[in-house]
């Protein structure tokens, strides 16, 4: 499983390469992917969407399964990844690549875990 | 009496020994004493098949059937090719279960893949899902397609039918959403009436009353304030006006019923669903699609699942599971038989038999309605519409549909010259 | 297989229509797309359709266990009455009086089977049912002036059509988890209701073939608490003629004529998912109801407080005179007898299984029952999945699979009363056939069904990629 030193994350699976102090990316962790299988879609939030730390933004498919996506922070969407729409596996074969939206105005940001805490977290779940 | 039991009394006495019980009323050891039936059942005991037969064969003889309909208003009176009926009958397709097991239900899958690409021709959409319940419920459920949280206004066109009109109604009232209905105005839906912004618009083509609607100008206004437009036509007159597609509709539904379905006293029948490949993902229910099995040979799956109540529950816009499979293969077959040269005949003789009734009604007195073009359906005006299918009813002839105060008249291939000139006659004496 | 496209040759046709009789009309604009159908004679279509019927598995090839869709067998003497001419060149609007006796006697006996008061044809389905069921909940509770009542209480066991119904009439859903023994948990249920309570969906028997033994102290619960309680008639045919939802405490119902009164299924459809309700509730159903005037029946309006309609006309009429058909056949000996053969058919399999497959619930089952293949899988790798697929080999349909949600590794098993002994125990043969190759070799069962048209669909592929019509080369 790969974890980049250089992101942040959060409880719920979602990683977040900050761009600036108040812009950043996000998209779901290798562990998330694993765990997920082959996805098969991305319903992607709505640009300029409110998104509350903690909430639902969007979700992502699977044959059989629905997944949602929580906020890591919150802030205003300013752009969603179209390219996913076509190409979904783009989320397993690189999930540090594949982000699926970006925020403005970010906020909310305190909870988030570096990539050793995360780790600690992903094997805590495991058990 | 039957009851379809095949196992033997001697059987099922070992069967329940073997199991562990004494006696057929041991299996419901678990339910409360009080919750037993005390009573037999207040029905007549059982028959015999022949018996059954004969209860069912007077009842259906209560019923008059008609030599001569020229009744549509939703349900319409059509040719049906042997091959149709000879088709569906296969118990195969009458007795399987919805294809979940795509490895032994290939043959029911290509022919849902099969539908799904007709009605993708006939309506010029880009994806068809595999069938709602019928007309009223799939123009229902496209309302559902369209709502967002912003938008919760919902336009419909009076000259809608009045059952998809009453059942939008129904839905959108369990949702919350605002029905505003555009009345119409010399049997046309006016497009200076989408004042505000909506989330769709529904409109009939032709609509209700026969008349064919200004779609185009509909659209286009209802684009310009951001409304989606949902578009009910009729199967048959999709082969001679412009299809939705060709409208510039964003979701085209309708009643399939005209396409191989017997009347029924109003059903089974079909409801199809069609949208642009934009609305692909809120389509709800069944769809099937192409794929390769783990040896790369073409198969079948149900597919998209992800959109469906079994997996996305309370967030799912649509709870359909069970559709109208067998009259999607009805609707299937019969286009197969009637070819592209086919459905436009039919279409043609449609409108080409209804003018020429509006024309010789009009020569007995019965005036057009509206002004408007139509396609196989007109109201003409009636001093008393009822007294009039009275007296065509005693001729074997079922007449129009009394309708505020006129009567909705309606041809088909199955009208003869010789039939129309003898309704004409009854008309005018 | 060819597509009826890959099939098509221009210029081949079916002799159908006469000429038309009357002068040529057409409309005043007319459609310029193209109409790619295909172009077949008779013999093609014949064949086609000959060859793909026999890539499909129905009732009548075969055992089909498909639990909680009730596949019984389907009698063809209710086909020959539903295509007699006197029901299907009827009119809707036609005063049929032949259709209206049907209707309302059809609704007569189903109303005793189950305890309710009136009914409605008009719901086309199961799920169809159950959304008229909770408008008929949300109507009671708007006219009654209840405007907080917004929450419909499912088991976690419960069919997704039930949080999805919810969710259409704008109620928000409130999941409580089952007992150890798959039934409602008591304590549970009481935390779960309140003033914000509309109602509560049930089936019983429950998803995993358990009569709930308290089902009257749970609807007293719900009634108390001010809700309403409704009943999904899916696993109906394990109690007909012998408990009564009415009975149990149930304000109103749906049946699924294609399980319980044996009508076919159509590969998908159609159903006919009928709603009864007890009197204090008639007045909201939809559609028309049926009266009586000077000795005629008619349909009549049923007033302001109607929910409206939920499909065009009278419903699936020709499914209902299916059903009735079946009914007439059964009368009142009938109906008991097959409730009582197909809880007899569940167990005595049930009873073959046992001790070699693992039953997700020990004791007397309903009309069906549930295996658990978890342990099975931790051991040999070997999944529900694979068992129903190698099930197919053996021309035995697939149980149904990975339901309900609160069993892992499900198969549902439902025989049905229309199974004689010999299918019975030649299934049961397969399943022990099928036990000893996961013991001796459990690699094998991953690539299972062997004899069928195709090997496993790639699922991932159609979903990622949707093809869902045939690509004509554009």
């Amino acid at each position: 499983m790969k974890t980049p030193e250089e992101l942040k994350y959060s409880k719920t699976h979602e990683w977040v390469r900050f761009i600036s102090e108040t812009e950043a990316e996000v998209g779901l962790s290798d562990f998330a992917q694993d765990a997920l299988g082959d996805l098969v879609f991305v319903n992607l939030p709505e640009p300029d969407a409110e998104a509350v730390k903690g909430e639902t933004i969007c979700d992502v498919e699977s044959v059989k399964a629905v997944s949602d996506v929580y906020a890591p922070a919150s802030g205003t969407v300013s752009e969603v990844n179209e390219e996913l729409l076509d190409a979904p596996e783009k989320i397993n074969s690189d999930p540090y690549g594949a982000w699926l939206f970006r925020l403005t105005d970010v906020t909310d940001t305190d909870d988030l875990l570096d990539a050793e805490a995360y780790i600690a977290h992903c094997e805590s779940e495991e058990h | 009496m039957g009851n379809y039991i095949p196992s033997t009394d001697l059987q099922q006495q070992e069967m329940l020994k073997e199991a562990g019980f004494s006696s057929f009323e041991d299996l419901y050891r678990d339910v409360p004493e009080e919750l037993l039936l005390k009573h037999e059942l207040n029905l007549p005991s059982g028959k015999s098949e022949l018996e059954a037969s004969k209860t069912l064969r007077k009842l259906a003889d209560k019923n008059k059937v008609y030599s001569s309909i020229f009744r549509g208003a939703g349900a319409y009176h059509h040719y049906i090719p042997s091959i149709v009926t000879s088709v569906v009958n296969k118990e195969e397709f009458v007795t399987a279960y919805t294809p979940y097991q795509a490895e032994i239900s290939q043959g029911v899958l290509q022919s849902i893949f099969e539908y799904q690409t007709m009605i993708c021709e006939l309506t010029g959409m880009d994806v068809s899902n595999a069938s709602v319940y019928d007309g009223a419920v799939a123009a229902a459920e496209a309302v559902s397609m369209c709502r967002s949280p912003k938008k919760k206004k919902v336009y419909v066109s009076e000259g809608v039918h009045p059952d998809t009109m009453k059942v939008i109604r129904t839905y959108s009232w369990a949702y919350g959403d605002e029905i505003i209905p555009l009345a119409l105005k010399d049997g046309l839906t006016d497009p200076a009436d989408l004042k505000e912004e909506a989330a769709c618009v529904v409109i009939q083509q032709p609509n209700y009353y026969g008349v064919i609607e200004d779609v185009r100008a509909l659209v286009s206004a209802a684009h310009e304030k951001g409304i989606q437009v949902i578009l009910s036509m009729n199967p048959i007159a999709m082969a001679s006006l412009p299809c939705p597609g060709e409208y510039g509709a964003d979701i085209a539904v309708g009643e399939g019923q005209p396409l191989g379905m017997p009347l029924s006293y109003g059903g089974p029948y079909l409801g199809f669903m069609a949208a642009t490949s934009k609305m692909m993902r809120k389509l709800p229910g069944r769809i099937v699609g192409q794929t390769v099995d783990s040896e790369g040979n073409k198969a079948y799956v149900l597919t998209l699942q992800a959109r469906e109540q079994h997996i996305r529950r309370e967030k799912a816009s649509s709870n359909i599971c069970s559709n109208e499979a067998l009259c999607a293969l009805t609707a299937s077959v019969y286009l197969a038989a009637m070819g592209p040269d086919g459905i436009r005949e039919v279409a043609k003789q449609c409108c080409s038999k209804a003018h020429y009734l509006a024309e010789k009604l009009e020569e007995a007195g019965l005036k057009r309605r509206f002004k408007a073009d139509f396609f196989h359906e007109f109201v003409t005006d009636c001093q008393e519409p009822e007294k009039l299918i009275a007296k065509l009813a005693e001729k074997d002839i079922l007449g129009g549909l009394p309708v505020d105060g006129g009567i909705l008249w309606c041809c088909t291939e199955m009208n003869s010259k010789e039939e129309i000139d003898a309704l004409v006659q009854e008309v005018a004496q | 297989m060819k597509t009826l496209f890959e099939r098509s040759v221009a210029g081949r046709k079916c002799t159908i229509l006469p000429a038309c009789d009357v002068p040529e009309t057409k409309p005043q604009e007319t459609r310029e797309k193209a109409l790619r159908l295909p172009e077949l004679s008779e013999t093609d279509i014949s064949r086609h359709y000959t060859q793909l019927a026999k890539q499909t598995f129905g009732v009548n090839d075969g055992f089909y266990p498909l639990g909680s869709c009730t596949m019984k067998y389907n009698p063809k003497v209710n086909e020959r009455t539903a295509s007699l001419e006197g029901f299907t060149e009827v009119h809707p609007s036609q005063n049929a009086q032949g259709c209206l006796e049907l209707l309302k006697t059809a609704e007569q006996y189903l109303c005793e089977i189950t305890g309710m008061d009136a009914m409605t044809f008009q719901p086309a389905a199961g799920a169809h049912g159950e959304l008229t069921g909770l408008m008929l909940i949300k109507r009671y509770h708007e006219l009654n002036n209840h405007p907080l009542r917004k929450k419909i209480i499912v088991p976690d066991s419960a069919h997704g059509t039930n949080p999805a119904s919810s969710s259409m009439c704008g109620f928000t859903v409130v999941n409580i988890p089952s007992a150890e023994d798959g039934c409602v948990d008591l304590e549970k249920l009481r935390e779960a209701v309140g003033e914000d309570t509309a109602g509560l969906m049930l089936t019983n028997p429950n998803t995993l073939g358990i009569f709930d033994k308290n089902i009257k102290a749970i609807t007293d619960i719900v009634h108390e608490a001010g809700g309403l309680c409704y009943y999904d008639g899916a696993n109906l045919n394990a109690v007909m003629g012998i408990a009564r939802p009415g009975d149990m405490g149930f304000d109103c119902i749906h049946l699924n004529l294609h399980k319980s009164f044996s009508t076919p299924h159509g590969g998908g459809g159609p159903g006919s998912g009928p709603v009864g309700c007890k009197s204090f509730l008639a007045d909201y159903l939809p559609g028309e109801k049926i009266a009586e005037e000077n000795g005629k029946l008619c349909w009549q309006p049923r007033g302001d407080a109607s929910i409206g309609a939920v499909r065009s006309f009278h419903g699936n009429f020709l499914v209902v005179v299916k059903a009735f058909t079946y009914l007439v056949t059964l009368g009142k000996e009938g109906v008991p007898m097959v409730a009582k053969n197909a809880v007899l058919n569940a167990n005595y399999i049930k009873h073959l299984l046992e001790g070699t497959w693992d039953v997700a619930k020990k004791g007397t089952c309903m009309h069906e029952f549930v295996l658990t293949l978890e342990e099975l899988k931790k051991e040999t790798g070997v999944s529900a999945m694979d068992v129903a697929k190698a099930l197919q080999d053996y021309g035995i349909h697939p149980p149904t699979m990975y339901f309900p949600l609160n069993v892992h590794e499900a198969l549902m098993i439902e025989p049905t009363e229309t199974e004689s002994r010999e299918t019975l125990d030649e299934a049961a043969a397969a399943f022990m056939d099928i036990w000893k190759t996961i013991q001796e070799n459990p690699e094998s069962l991953h690539d299972t069904p062997h004899h069928s048209p195709i090997k496993r669909p790639d699922e991932v592929n159609a979903a990622r990629h949707p093809v869902l019509r045939y690509p004509f080369n554009d």
